[in-house]
């Protein structure tokens, strides 16, 4: 076990190292002036492009600039902007929002998904197995911008005045379950899916008849033997939509005007402010790889019968 | 959102590949026994959504070929004096806030959206396969270096990595033309997709290496190249091709995602993601500008999806 953990944080190195480079190299090393338009109308003045140069190290080379960057990472210091506003301040008033979002996102579709997974897993009801086939279908199809949008026109002001157009600086978790139930609507569908191909496959396992052969109740069974063996691979699913849910909140934040990362990442673009592109997109790198890890990981706690040497 | 459709083909990916036997698509002949892809298709002329995603998509492609029959007037026609309408007679979609026909550029919108869905798809599924193969093939050190290689543009968000790259091909204000601005589309829908079709693609390969035949071939002394195109693509291609089906509806509603983001394929080009993006300043007031082009995304995408899902099932010997 410890083998396995230490052989796959040696992997994730490279993979970090290699996509926060792609990243930086993307926003940095590109052909272009860095200074225009910093400074309104005007060219910037001399003084104000040395010590941006020197703040930055557009000098350098893009290898040394990204691992002096890297450098200061590491201290914990994601730099500052262009007018000097502290990035890692930034994220940390407006990261917690994005988690906030991403954890009901995530806690509705295991919810609603499973639920569902399991209903027509177990094949009690035609109707009711055509009805969440075509629901998932049509979650599927549906891009998540149109979902949230829909759910804001019908529930918002001149719909049914259920929910405000925008959440506030710092919403609640009563303002958050819409766009997270927009946010978490594909992955809902894939974990009914994932779930319901389990329960089927696992309901003619051996260990199932045996079960029903010891005399054991009907919802033991189920609840016990069934489920805990169909739901192990729904928790993986889980636990990278996690970091995959936070890059892709982007989407819903817009939607429903919330403060979290996307819009930072959006003013950091519109003002083309690299150095917060640059640390959005490693931290959530970070994010993205630890969870995959840990997930992997708690696969073999959870299923004794994988054994990682 | 990224890439959506990954994660559940990966979920179940492998039924299909792990049949022996996948010949040419005859299978009619009655002395010889029906291959992979003919029994696929017996089961498929059954399944009423195959049918169903079948039509939709062959209407599609009609309108894309020859919008010219679907709509009487042009995509640029706008009357100013009907700015914002609702849907009427005259205008099935209503008006844009430009007193342009909403249906009609809708209709001349499907040809730029499935083109990008489909250029997207296939260079998704090419380079995929390509690394997939290679990796799935020679396996050690080069499979290390191929995934670890996939692994770093899996890392990076959908939506967050397309953002920065388009943006810095793109600055803010500036105005690239339009075949400069749907191939960055393109390219950069495949960037952050191919790990998928290669992890696919390189499972599949692992699998077909170890069967009979392959073994057989190789001691008779095929060439590596003769290996790797009579014998393992047939067998592996299914289950990337499938994941390039669906992969082809979700690219189509990837476009129309960045476009409402503002960083995909934008006017003058007309693209159901394009009207989108003139559209959403406006969807409080005018939400039919905005939802007839996102229906027609969804409905396109819908019919991708069910073919992809219903070909995987005709596929997979255990769903039978």
């Amino acid at each position: 076990m410890v083998r396995y953990v230490l052989r796959r944080l040696l992997q994730l190195i490279p993979v970090f190292l290699g996509a926060t480079f792609l990243i930086y190299a993307l926003v940095w090393a590109l052909p272009g002036d860095p200074f225009a338009g910093k400074c309104g109308q005007t060219a910037c003045p001399q003084s104000f492009v040395d010590v941006m140069t020197a703040k930055f190290n557009l000098n350098d080379n893009i290898f040394v600039q990204y691992f002096k960057y890297l450098g200061n990472l590491f201290t914990g210091d994601f730099g500052e902007t262009f007018s000097g506003n502290n990035i890692g301040q930034m994220i940390g008033d407006s990261y917690p929002i994005t988690v906030r979002l991403a954890l009901i996102a995530v806690a509705i579709e295991a919810i609603i998904g499973v639920t569902a997974g399991i209903i027509t897993g177990l094949r009690g009801n035609p109707f009711l197995d055509n009805l969440v086939l075509v629901v998932t279908l049509v979650l599927i199809a549906l891009p998540v911008f149109v979902t949230g949008i829909v759910l804001q026109l019908v529930l918002g002001g001149d719909g049914l005045g259920l929910i405000n157009a925008s959440v506030s600086a710092d919403p609640t978790i009563g303002e958050l379950i819409i766009p997270g139930f927009v946010l978490g609507s594909l992955s809902m569908a894939y974990i009914a899916r994932l779930t319901k191909t389990n329960i089927a496959e696992n309901r003619r396992s051996d260990f199932v008849r045996t079960a029903i052969a010891k005399g054991q109740p009907r919802r033991r069974v189920v609840g016990i033997h069934l489920l805990r063996n169909s739901v192990l691979p729904v928790l993986t699913f889980l636990g990278t939509d996690i970091g995959a849910l936070m890059g892709g909140a982007i989407v819903t934040e817009g939607v429903f005007n919330i403060n979290g990362i996307g819009g930072l990442i959006f003013r950091g673009v519109s003002e083309k402010d690299g150095a917060t592109v640059t640390g959005i997109v490693v931290l959530l790198v970070i994010v993205y790889l630890m969870v995959s890890l840990i997930v992997d990981l708690l696969y073999a706690v959870l299923d004794p019968r994988i054994r990682y040497d | 959102m990224t890439d959506p459709s990954s994660t559940a083909i990966q979920a179940d990916s492998g039924g299909a590949d792990a049949l022996a036997h996948a010949g040419g698509s005859g299978g009619d002949k009655a002395q010889k026994p029906r291959s992979l892809w003919g029994d696929a298709w017996r089961e498929l002329r059954r399944k009423p959504t195959f049918i169903i995603s079948a039509v939709l998509i062959v209407v599609v492609v009609l309108i894309a070929l020859f919008p010219g029959l679907f709509s009487a007037r042009d995509a640029a026609f706008s009357d100013l004096n009907h700015v914002n309408e609702a849907p009427s007679g005259d205008a099935w979609f209503g008006y844009d806030n430009q007193g342009a026909d909403v249906y009609a550029r809708t209709i001349y919108g499907t040809r730029t959206s499935l083109l990008v869905g489909l250029f997207a798809a296939l260079l998704t599924v090419v380079i995929g396969s390509l690394f997939g193969i290679i990796a799935g093939f020679y396996g050690r050190m080069v499979d290390s270096v191929i995934s670890r290689f996939a692994d770093i543009f899996a890392a990076i968000p959908f939506v967050l990595g397309a953002i920065v790259i388009l943006t810095t091909f793109n600055p803010p204000g500036s105005d690239p033309g339009a075949f400069r601005v749907i191939s960055q589309v393109v390219a950069s829908i495949a960037a952050l997709s191919w790990p998928v079709a290669m992890r696919i693609m390189r499972a599949s390969t692992l699998q077909a290496k170890q069967l009979d035949y392959v073994k057989a071939a190789r001691g008779l002394g095929a060439s590596t190249g003769r290996i790797i195109f009579r014998h393992l693509l047939p067998n592996t291609l299914s289950s990337v091709l499938v994941y390039g089906t669906i992969a082809l509806g979700a690219f189509i509603g990837a476009e129309a995602t960045l476009s409402y983001l503002g960083i995909g394929v934008r006017s003058p080009v007309v693209s159901w993601g394009s009207l989108i993006n003139d559209a959403k300043d406006y969807f409080q007031a005018a939400p039919h500008i905005l939802l007839f082009p996102a229906g027609f995304v969804t409905v396109t995408v819908l019919a991708f999806v069910m073919l992809g899902d219903a070909v995987r099932s005709a596929l997979d010997p255990k769903s039978r």
